[in-house]
């Protein structure tokens, strides 16, 4: 790893100052930072250590109903915290079906969200990423590429963004609250990460400088408490990232669908807000015909960007099992596996 | 560009302080193996994705390979030389040595330090729900059935 110079800043205007200058980096957990500086596919100047500012450690409740999550939360503590998972059920599912225990007791909120695809060749320094250096092209295309982006890519970039937490974060409306050196701004979750388009360089809102302080919840959010799912198949039962994952929440009142909620994840550069798919379940019966076309929606403008078609197939049917099981009901505890395909088959065991 | 400078990092580990001029770079677990001569604490992937480097920081277990040593700087660090009571092994440790946990052993320190943890936080109430909470811990001669036993026996023997 290239030597760097260490701050710890002890206020946040301090913190966004020294961010500011060129060649910095916020340290906050650093479960992907560390490992993409010993990579050599990220070197800072300067790190820019956060993890013990005051006040971004804290969950508060608004006063309109909302919740605002501190960027420094760390994913276990959130997961963990009884009242949330009530409320956010599916968020804490999708939380605990990500990583390890060791990894969830560092990682943060606001580096959830930061975290950078692991698409090989962006690790691979040897390799073309348009990601990495802009212009050097793209080795995903035509390379390893199954389980790679079936949404939104470009042909300068074919990454998914990794992130379990975003995807029901981003269904829910979530917004991200950034400080700057220019004050505090709100951004969606749906705005805050960009499509690769021409410049895949470019992932999300942030200046130079900007701080994620906290995520807010808006009060609707904990309307879907009953009827909220995360889903996520992975190549193994467990500490794997998705191939294919999906956020849903439903209101059912009578049969009828009062009000839905859908993401999926594994399928783009960012976590993807299925609103076509939403505009298909408003209002129709709660049943598996009215998911499938909820799942064709979904899925409609779905293309392979190489070695993935199965991708959109398997999307389709997550998205169908993902609405099931939010109808069936949120469960009283989560399973022993979180977001498993799997974890409902009894006696099922990855050894036998 | 040469730049080099040390930072002061003030450690306590396993009850001892330790004061060490470190390159900002040096990770905890590099700090523990090549500083302090704290070799029980393993160096497998470097990477974040193995947990032989697993170690307890404030009594919560982190991977010692993802976290700077400036980072835990004043918290209070354990690793598996700081396991055991006065000579005496911890019923995990004994758990693994009963139940035949391990092969080679190399993932065994990260897998006890995971394993008091996840007892500790109340995550060894099944089979199912051990190795879900012991799946950042990779054991490459796949012991796997012998040491989810150890778990779910130590945890039987912490709960009595």
């Amino acid at each position: 790893m290239r030597d760097f110079d260490y701050i710890r800043p002890t206020s946040i205007p301090d913190a966004i100052a020294a961010a500011a200058e060129p060649g910095s980096a916020y340290l906050a957990g650093g479960t992907n930072l560390l490992d993409l500086m010993k990579g050599g596919v990220t070197s800072p100047e300067r790190i820019v250590d956060i993890s013990r500012l005051p006040e971004l450690n804290r969950t508060e409740r608004l006063d309109d109903g909302g919740l605002r999550i501190g960027a420094l939360v760390r994913n276990a503590d959130l997961a963990h915290d009884a009242a949330f998972a009530k409320d956010y059920s599916a968020v804490a599912e999708a939380l605990l079906s990500g990583a390890s225990a060791q990894l969830r007791n560092a990682a943060t909120v606001g580096g959830n969200l930061l975290q950078r695809t692991r698409c090989s060749y962006f690790y691979d320094t040897a390799s073309a990423c348009n990601k990495r250096v802009s212009g050097a092209g793209c080795a995903a295309l035509g390379g390893e590429n199954r389980l790679h982006a079936v949404l939104g890519w470009s042909d300068a970039c074919i990454a998914t963004h990794p992130s379990d937490f975003c995807v029901p974060l981003v269904a829910l409306d979530a917004v991200v609250e950034i400080e700057g050196t220019r004050g505090r701004r709100h951004v969606t979750l749906e705005e805050f990460h960009r499509l690769p388009g021409a410049a895949p360089q470019r992932e999300n809102a942030l200046e130079p400088g900007d701080l994620i302080v906290a995520v807010r919840l808006p009060a609707e959010a904990a309307s879907f408490a009953a009827n909220a799912r995360y889903l996520k198949v992975r190549e193994r039962t467990s500490y794997a990232f998705a191939v294919v994952s999906a956020a849903a929440a439903l209101v059912v009142d009578d049969g009828k669908i009062r009000a839905a909620r859908l993401a999926l994840g594994g399928v783009a550069a960012k976590p993807w807000r299925a609103r076509a798919a939403e505009a298909v379940l408003l209002g129709a019966d709660a049943n598996e015909a009215t998911f499938a076309s909820a799942a064709n929606a979904a899925l409609a403008d779905a293309s392979p960007s190489g070695d993935n078609a199965f991708k959109i197939e398997l999307a389709r049917r997550i998205v169908v099992r993902a609405l099931m099981s939010a109808q069936a009901g949120t469960p009283e505890r989560l399973p022993a596996l979180p977001a498993s395909p799997f974890s409902s088959i009894p006696g099922a065991r990855h050894d036998a | 560009m040469t730049k080099m400078t040390k930072i002061p990092v003030h450690l306590d580990i396993n009850g001892h302080h330790h004061d060490l001029q470190l390159e900002p770079r040096v990770t905890l677990l590099d700090a523990l193996r090549d500083r302090l001569g704290l070799t029980g604490t393993k160096k497998g992937c470097d990477h974040g994705q193995c947990g032989a480097c697993t170690v307890h920081v404030d009594g919560e277990r982190v991977l010692a390979c993802l976290t700077l040593a400036a980072q835990a700087e004043g918290r209070t660090i354990t690793t598996i030389e700081g396991l055991a009571r006065e000579g005496e092994l911890h019923p995990v440790q004994a758990a693994f040595l009963k139940q035949d946990a391990f092969q080679c052993g190399y993932c065994t320190p990260g897998q006890i330090m995971s394993a008091v943890a996840c007892i500790r936080e109340g995550h060894a109430g099944s089979d199912d729900e051990i190795r879900e909470y012991m799946a950042g811990n990779l054991c490459r001669c796949g012991a796997y059935p012998h040491i989810v036993a150890a778990v779910r026996q130590a945890a039987l023997e912490v709960a009595s």
